[in-house]
């Protein structure tokens, strides 16, 4: 009744992935992040591997699986390279996933060939530089005027929203006030290259150097009607099914990260001698390994219940947040501990590890804080 | 252009690889068993022909049960068929007569274009795909770096330790190629699944016409009488600078003819 174990394909799927980021990521993965660089060329051989088209049906360029061959595929190239683990996730989650979920047909064939094969990226706009997890403080503000949206605000920490091949920014914002005071949120599509859309230089980031990420600032922007997204005042609902859908591809992204940590260790603790003696001999490091592993396992259980539940259509909010909180917690220990291996070596940002410890502290923030997720858990328990 | 790909099954040259204590035959058994490195790119170059030319692309494999798992890989990169020649007899077949079973194999499908790696990671003969244009009459343009297909006129790039020559032949033809001519691409998640679906025709020797004493290890032409352990690699030479070293790292590489 239980089983854990891959069906063939989704486990020929991991076989490729993995194959694809052993060979062809991790070799650049250094250098892009040493010079916080975008990974154009990684990024067109996934594109032409499907990755980008995971989860979507055949007619938009997708390859017909579903969320779950996302989050297999997310841990393999995370266990290598968290930068184009995070581009691949946000791209699919939260470029593509809002246009599939709630886009017109227009909407629909315009944009999502061209993000199911990667040739472009799109960016999703909630946070605001005053705002984090708290969507109802939205500034943002869309007024209808005539046919067209003109839209004033700025956004923060947005992924995949300034590279050369980013075709649109989905951006939340007020678009009125309801009976009730609060405000009326609706999501709107702008394109790149839009007058009064600026991009800002990229931030200089502590980990996912190699991942695109950009504050934007809209000045008077007007865009067609149109381009709403959805449901005008769905806007919260609709991004709240994208946050827990999200929050099962990061806790796949962190067990990757805690993951790659065990492989490196162990290739290190093979490596490296000490005392004459390979430091694997030693027991202080063989139980470090041994708790790194045993800390990614459960994550991955984690992860694929939540992934499970959702896929069977039940309830998983409750283990999506576990999952993610789990994940990204243990993947901040394994990046320690594994650093911690590799003594002096785990300093220097050429060895992977180093880039991993840097690249885990986000996964406890992003995509709802590890405080957030303790109240959605405590809340679902109904305390 | 009908092509048929060879696609062999061997242990990961990545991972520790040896020899079967019994029969001295390459131990499958305990080893991680992969498609040959080099036939990923024979694929690779069938595809990419059918791309540009139309046609069916067969991958053709001789080995046991287990090797059906890599030609389902082989399928997950986009050829349309297999075919699988499996037989216990087979097993400790040496080159001549696996040449025999492929060649027989090949005369079924009757392509334009065979095409396989140059060599499979675990017996480094290089001589499979000569005995296969040899058995069938054919033209046999090996260690390809480059393809060129113009109607019924093939062109490799055949790649020396020197350089290269050009080298043309008609179809039908036997092309090896190596691991220079292209970039293998990985099986996507829509490949992965339309493999499931692909036919694979599961062939024995009888259905072949061949004997099984004509394959095997009794009708082998070759036999290992003795193998061992590589040795372990030598200590280097070390060169203490003490004024002269460049000259002294220049007597050691014209020693060892590398200038």
């Amino acid at each position: 009744m239980i089983s854990f174990e891959l069906d063939e394909e989704h486990a020929a799927l991991r076989d490729s992935v993995r194959q694809f980021a052993r060979d062809v990521v991790a070799p650049v993965a250094f250098e892009h992040y040493e010079q916080h660089s975008f990974p154009y060329e990684v990024i067109r051989q996934m594109g032409k591997m499907g990755l980008f088209g995971l989860p979507f049906p055949e007619e938009y360029g997708g390859m017909g699986g579903d969320y779950f061959a996302l989050c297999i595929a997310l841990e393999e190239l995370a266990r290598v390279d968290s930068s184009v683990a995070i581009t691949l996730e946000a791209a699919i989650s939260l470029g593509a996933m809002p246009v599939y979920r709630f886009g017109t047909p227009e909407q629909k064939a315009t944009w999502l060939p061209r993000l199911t094969s990667g040739e472009a990226l799109a960016g999703f706009g909630l946070t605001e530089p005053g705002f984090g997890s708290d969507a109802g403080g939205t500034q943002t503000r869309a007024l209808l005027d005539g046919d067209e949206w003109v839209i004033n605000g700025s956004k923060a920490f947005i992924t995949n929203s300034g590279t050369d091949i980013t075709a649109f920014v989905t951006v939340t914002a007020r678009t009125g006030t309801r009976p009730d005071g609060t405000p009326e949120l609706s999501t709107i599509i702008v394109p790149n290259g839009t007058p009064g859309f600026t991009v800002a230089p990229g931030y200089s980031k502590v980990g996912w150097c190699a991942s695109d990420t950009h504050e934007l600032h809209f000045d008077d922007v007007r865009v067609p009607a149109a381009n709403l997204l959805g449901e005008r005042g769905r806007g919260f609902a609709q991004f709240l099914r994208i946050l827990d859908e999200g929050r099962i591809a990061i806790a796949a992204l962190a067990t990757g990260l805690a993951q790659g940590c065990v492989d490196e260790s162990i290739a290190y603790a093979h490596q490296r001698h000490a005392f004459g003696q390979p430091i694997g001999n030693f027991q202080a490091i063989q139980f470090k390994i041994a708790d790194m592993e045993a800390r990614a396992h459960t994550a991955r259980l984690a992860y694929y219940d939540a992934a499970a539940r959702m896929l069977a259509g039940t309830d998983f909010k409750r283990q999506a947040a576990i999952a993610k909180l789990h994940a990204s917690e243990i993947a901040v220990t394994n990046a320690r501990e594994a650093t911690q291996v590799h003594g002096g070596y785990g300093f220097m940002n050429e060895t992977p590890v180093a880039r991993f410890w840097r690249d885990a502290k986000i996964l406890e923030i992003g995509e709802g804080t590890s405080e957030v997720q303790r109240m959605i858990i405590a809340r679902d328990l109904g305390v | 252009m009908n092509i048929v790909v060879l696609v062999k099954q061997v242990p990961d040259s990545g991972s520790e690889r040896g020899l079967s204590a019994d029969d001295k035959t390459v131990d499958r058994g305990s080893a991680n068993n992969v498609i040959n490195e080099m036939d990923e790119y024979a694929i690779e170059e069938a595809l990419k022909i059918q791309e540009a030319h139309g046609g069916e692309v067969t991958v053709l494999t001789v080995g046991p049960q287990q090797a059906a798992e890599s030609i389902r890989k082989a399928l997950s990169m986009g050829p349309d068929k297999a075919m699988h020649v499996v037989d216990d007899a087979l097993h400790g077949s040496c080159a001549l007569a696996t040449s025999k079973v492929l060649a027989a194999a090949i005369g079924r499908l009757s392509p334009d274009l065979v095409i396989s790696g140059a060599e499979s990671t675990d017996g480094r003969v290089q001589v499979i795909p000569h005995m296969i244009a040899e058995r069938l009459g054919i033209a046999a343009l090996t260690g390809a770096r480059k393809l060129v297909v113009d109607g019924a006129t093939l062109t490799v790039e055949r790649q020396t330790d020197e350089g290269y020559e050009v080298v043309t032949a008609a179809t039908p033809a036997v092309v090896s190629v190596w691991d220079t001519i292209n970039e293998p691409r990985y099986p996507s998640f829509k490949g992965i699944m339309a493999a499931k679906k692909k036919p694979v025709e599961t062939l024995s020797l009888a259905d072949l016409g061949i004997a099984a004493d004509e394959v095997g290890l009794s009708g082998a032409s070759s036999a290992v009488v003795e193998a061992g352990k590589r040795p372990p690699r030598q200590g280097g030479t070390k060169v203490t600078d003490e004024g002269d070293g460049g000259v002294k790292l220049v007597e050691f590489l014209a020693s060892e003819k590398f200038v």
